[in-house]
């Protein structure tokens, strides 16, 4: 299980957009086995970065309007938000690497 | 160091894997890090895998595999190789995480990757209507108009996915019949929301932010029309995965890793194929599987021909290096 905490349509605003940090939203769902995969790994980031930027998750079934609000059409979908607007979108599964390298400039 | 170390984990690696654990040989499988499991995550029920008479869920059968393997005594790690060195007695595999692992003998199920179109603005709306993977995003695309490209079963399949979110979807074919099995073309054309759209190629995709359409070329008389939709599937084949391997294994014209006969020997001793890697004609989970169990027992026979002081290199109790 993924240790990221989960936010919702109604604590979207208080948990990602009015915070102070640097949060990235994991969209995901049951049914998706890529997001089962890049879980851990976002786990791994969360931890190894907890300094520096924060991974929450939402869960696109049970909170449809964030998902229609920041116009999912993908998963998994990570979105990065600053001071309530999104800075960074990395789309789909990849190698830790990978999602490193595009989250570089927050990770730094 | 391993007497033998499989990489890939789809039908093909896990099925190595279970032959080569039962015989003893404590085989290492590199599943990679976000696509363990290999295509058949992706897909939903499985029907033409023997011994299943309801059919199965893919992931389910690749959980299955893998437990099977694991049972008998395979390691498995959740890494991506990224160098492979192939020559001589000893092979050495280096995965994304820095460690490097050797073996004896190496077993390639890498499968294939999802061919694109080709087109300037496919990358861009990756993930934003341009998806190559019905099961994880069908669901944004509820009383949508959508279309999936490609004439073959994985079309046929995920066209009929995509009817129970999607209003309309049309299937894209720059042929005017199809390669798929007769069972999904039967299915897809008994869909009141599916429509084909023969002898037609996709040349643009439209969209700012999301996609909003598609522009066609006929392929027989070239003339052009506009399609508006809101998300676009593309379902035209796969390559094989062998990047890896460039410059080290032979491949076929096909672009497949060539391999001896029936068998799975590639031009290096102790570097075997397997799985749709090999496989440019059958592509099946059941034939990939059937694949990997060659592979194994041809390392094994590889294995046990092996001179005493080169096996014995390889520990019982196998270490990183």
């Amino acid at each position: 299980m993924s240790t990221a905490k989960d936010v919702t349509d109604a604590t979207f605003a208080d948990e990602v957009l009015n915070s102070s940090d640097t949060i990235m939203v994991d969209f995901w769902a049951e049914w998706c086995g890529p997001c089962r995969a890049v879980s851990p790994i976002l786990d791994a980031i969360a931890a190894e970065h907890a300094d520096k930027i924060k991974i929450v998750k939402l869960n696109v079934d049970d909170n449809p309007q964030m998902a229609m609000k920041y116009q999912i059409t993908s998963i998994p979908a990570m979105k990065v938000f600053r001071g309530g607007e999104v800075v960074k979108t990395v789309i789909g599964a990849k190698p830790k690497p990978a999602i490193e390298a595009d989250l570089a400039e927050f990770l730094a | 160091m391993r007497q033998i170390i499989i990489i890939g984990s789809g039908p093909a690696g896990y099925t190595a894997a279970i032959y080569a654990a039962r015989a003893n040989l404590a085989p290492l499988l590199i599943a990679s890090s976000v696509e363990a499991g290999g295509e058949l995550m992706k897909t939903t029920e499985v029907e033409n895998y023997p011994g299943f008479v309801d059919g199965i869920q893919g992931p389910e059968l690749m959980l299955a595999m893998q437990a099977q393997a694991e049972r008998f005594g395979t390691e498995i790690i959740l890494d991506d190789v990224v160098k492979l060195e192939l020559e001589g007695d000893v092979k050495r595999v280096t995965l994304g995480n820095g460690d490097v692992h050797e073996a004896l003998a190496v077993i390639f199920a890498t499968g294939s990757a999802y061919r694109k179109l080709g087109l300037k603005d496919e990358e861009r709306m990756s993930g934003h209507g341009v998806s190559w993977c019905a099961t994880c995003d069908g669901f944004f695309f509820r009383q949508k108009t959508i279309a999936v490209v490609g004439g073959g079963d994985s079309a046929m399949e995920e066209a009929t996915f995509l009817t129970k979110f999607a209003d309309k979807v049309y299937v894209i074919h720059r042929k005017d019949s199809l390669r798929a099995s007769k069972t999904m073309q039967d299915r897809a054309f008994a869909n009141p929301k599916i429509e084909f759209l023969w002898n037609q190629e996709v040349a643009h995709i439209y969209g700012d932010e999301l996609v909003t359409g598609i522009g066609l070329v006929d392929t027989t008389d070239g003339t052009e029309r506009t399609l508006d939709l809101s998300g676009l599937f593309i379902a035209i084949g796969a390559d094989p995965r062998t990047h890896l391997v460039h410059g080290q294994l032979d491949l076929t014209d096909e672009g497949t890793i060539a391999v001896d006969g029936r068998s799975s020997r590639t031009n290096i001793p102790g570097v075997f194929a397997a799985g749709d890697v090999i496989d440019p004609t059958y592509r099946q989970a059941v034939t990939a599987a059937g694949s990997g169990t060659v592979a194994a027992l041809d390392a094994e026979h590889y294995l046990a021909a092996l001179p005493h002081d080169v096996l014995a290199r390889a520990d019982s109790q196998p270490a990183t290096v």
